[in-house]
This record gives structure tokens, sequence and C-alpha cells, in this order.
């Protein structure tokens, strides 16, 4: 007698739409899967990778939240496909879509160029630059910031950020200006501004102001809205616009 | 092709719009605005001439419209300043039903002095 996989129901397939193409275009190609009581969007590209079209190009590494390299478009929003269940995402019978990541350049399907987006932690002064140091070498001694202190507490705010672009993606600025530096990238700059022993606080102010920088934002605020990690770098952007604010009225910036 | 709704669908993105839309709008309506002043200018007769015309009940309710857009304007300016300048962070949902709350007052106060 043949069994059925126990959590896999043989009558029922789930419909995806996935985006297949390159930087010259594509189209939404339709697939089948069988539908699984539990099972994440990952679970299902994964699923047409092994089964259907072994030349399908995504993207993923660790599938638990940890990596930030599984993220796409599901069903209009930006997501890690690792952590999203296919129940929590689409109705039953309903279909699924599966798109790249917006506002980032297609490699093939469902990868996309992270470069852009790592470019621009970069030019926001994205890298750590200790006061004693500032040719970026190791201190000899490390200072500490207490865990508890107001300090720490607002450089901790954004720190858990892992790069998965979520924020970028959802970000409707950056689609309008592609200068404009995102949400993570500002996330980081303002994370060092809060931390007490980087000495570059200027230099990075003056990075992220201006047309591409926190000015243009619009505080939509779906960042915030979206990050996988529930941080809110609308906020960040604002505390940097406030800086930016104060600094300027009082002259510290020059 | 239409843009695609369903990653805008929350409090603050809608907050963005209207105070985007009703900015827009109150920009298009000041050439009038400042016509009609412009009226008073031109003496006594013709800014009579010209309040006649704006009690007719469509003018009126015309009006209403620009009272809810410049509350909605206000309140969602608001909305940005009290963002960037008082650092709140969790409570921006809060903040978005309260300038709707502000701008939706401002309208039936007009309302309740029109009648």
């Amino acid at each position: 007698m043949e069994t059925v996989p126990k959590g896999e129901n043989a009558q029922t397939s789930l419909k995806v739409r996935v985006w297949r193409g390159d930087a010259a275009g594509g189209e939404f190609r339709e697939y089948a899967v069988p539908a699984r009581e539990n099972q994440t969007v990952l679970d299902v590209v994964t699923q047409i990778q092994r089964e259907i079209e072994p030349d399908l190009a995504y993207r993923f590494a660790c599938r638990v939240g940890m990596c930030g390299s599984c993220a796409m478009e599901v069903n209009g929003r930006a997501r890690w496909t690792c952590r999203t269940h296919v129940k929590r995402v689409a109705a039953p019978g309903e279909a699924l879509e599966i798109r790249p990541l917006a506002n980032l350049p297609v490699i093939r399907d469902l990868a996309t160029d992270m470069a852009p987006f790592f470019d621009k932690w970069a030019r926001a002064g994205g890298t750590f630059q200790p006061k004693d140091a500032p040719d970026g070498a190791v201190p000899a001694e490390f200072s500490v910031v207490p865990p508890e202190s107001k300090q720490r507490r607002e450089a901790d705010a954004g720190i858990e950020c892992i790069g998965c672009g979520v924020c970028y993606a959802s970000c409707d600025i950056v689609a309008w200006n592609p200068d404009y530096l995102g949400p993570a990238a500002m996330n980081r700059a303002w994370t060092l501004v809060n931390d007490v022993r980087d000495g570059a606080r200027r230099e990075r102010l003056e990075a992220v102001s201006g047309d591409a920088g926190c000015h243009s934002c619009h505080s939509t605020q779906s960042c915030t809205e979206r990050c996988p990690k529930n941080l809110d770098p609308s906020s960040a952007i604002a505390g940097l616009k406030r800086t930016l604010f104060w600094d300027s009225l009082w002259g510290r910036l020059r | 092709m239409s843009p695609d709704m369903r990653g805008r669908s929350h409090p603050t993105y809608i907050a963005f719009i209207l105070h985007r839309v009703s900015g827009l709008l109150l920009a298009l309506f000041l050439p009038l605005h400042f016509w009609a002043l412009g009226q008073a200018i031109q003496g006594e007769a013709a800014l009579d001439g010209f309040l006649r015309w704006a009690d007719n009940p469509l003018v009126k309710f015309a009006e209403w419209g620009l009272v809810v857009l410049l509350a909605l304007h206000l309140a969602g300016g608001l909305r940005v300043m009290a963002l960037e300048f008082l650092g709140w962070r969790a409570r921006q949902k809060d903040m978005v039903a309260i300038s709707a709350g502000v701008a939706f007052a401002a309208g039936v106060l007009f309302l309740l002095n029109v009648g």
C-alpha cells in the first residue's frame, strides 16, 4: 500500500508564481508544489528548484533567520523567506507570488546584486572608528560602556541589523532616488553616532546629510514596518536629522 | 502600471500620502485664495459680490473640504515634527491616529459653525 508522507496531502497543491529572468527583464512563471501543513516560502522555492526547475537561481544560507540572505518579495512584501510560513501569507487555495527584492539589480531569477546596498553602508560611514586609534588600529585598552547605561542602550537599539535588505527594498525613497543611502545604512550610521567609543561623528554626520541622506526621508516608515528584527530604522533616520539640526544650529559641524 | 499597494498599506504610509496630497491640493487652492483677497483691494462691492457667491451651499461644502485639507496637512506636519524632534519610537501609530482625530475634529467643528 502506498503511504502518504506525514503532513502531506497528495490531493492539494500550492500554486506559485515565480519571477524568472535577469537584468534584461523577465516574467512570472507558474508552478505547482505539494501543499504541506508546515512549510516556509524558502521550502517552496527549494522544492521548485530541486524537483521542477534545476536552473532556478535564488540565495539562502542558514535557513533560521540569522544570515539575512534569503529575502525576497512574497505577495508584494519584502520578507525573509526562511522565517515566513506559507499559511501566514497565503490563505488556503491562494497562490504565492515570489519576486526578487525591489530596488536592487537582478542577477538572475530571485537573486539580486546586493553590492549597491553594501556600498551605501560604506558611504554612510558604517565603519567603526576607534577614538583613540584614528588609523583604525585596535586600541591598547578597550573602553567599557556599561550595558545599563543610556549611551549603551542608544547604541544597542539598532545594532542587531544583519543587512538582509528588506528595509531597503521596502523604501520608496530608494526607488525614487537611486543615490539615497537607505534605511539600513543610516541605521548603522546612527548606531555609530551613538557609540561613545567612536571618533568619526562629524564625518559620519556629513556623509548622511543632504539629498542622498537622511533629509530625503519622508517618514513613510515602511522600513520600520517591515524589519524582520523589529528594528526601527525610521527613528534612526529621525535621530540623524535631529542631531544634524541642533549641530548645525549651534555651529558644531564645522 | 498601477503601483503595488500591498507593501504600502500601513498607517504611517497612509499618513505620508495624506500629508503630501493635502499639501499639493492646498497649493493648487492658493491662487484662488490670493485672488479672493485681491477682491478686497478692488473695493467693497467686488468683495461683497464674491462673499455672496461664497455663501452658496456648494461653495460652503468645498470650503469644508479645504478646512479638512488644512487640518490634515497641519496634523501631518505636527506628526513629522514630533517624530523628528521628540524622537518618539514606538508611538508612531498613535500619533497617526491623533493626527487623523485632530483633522476630523476640525472638520466637524467647521460644519457645526456653518449650521
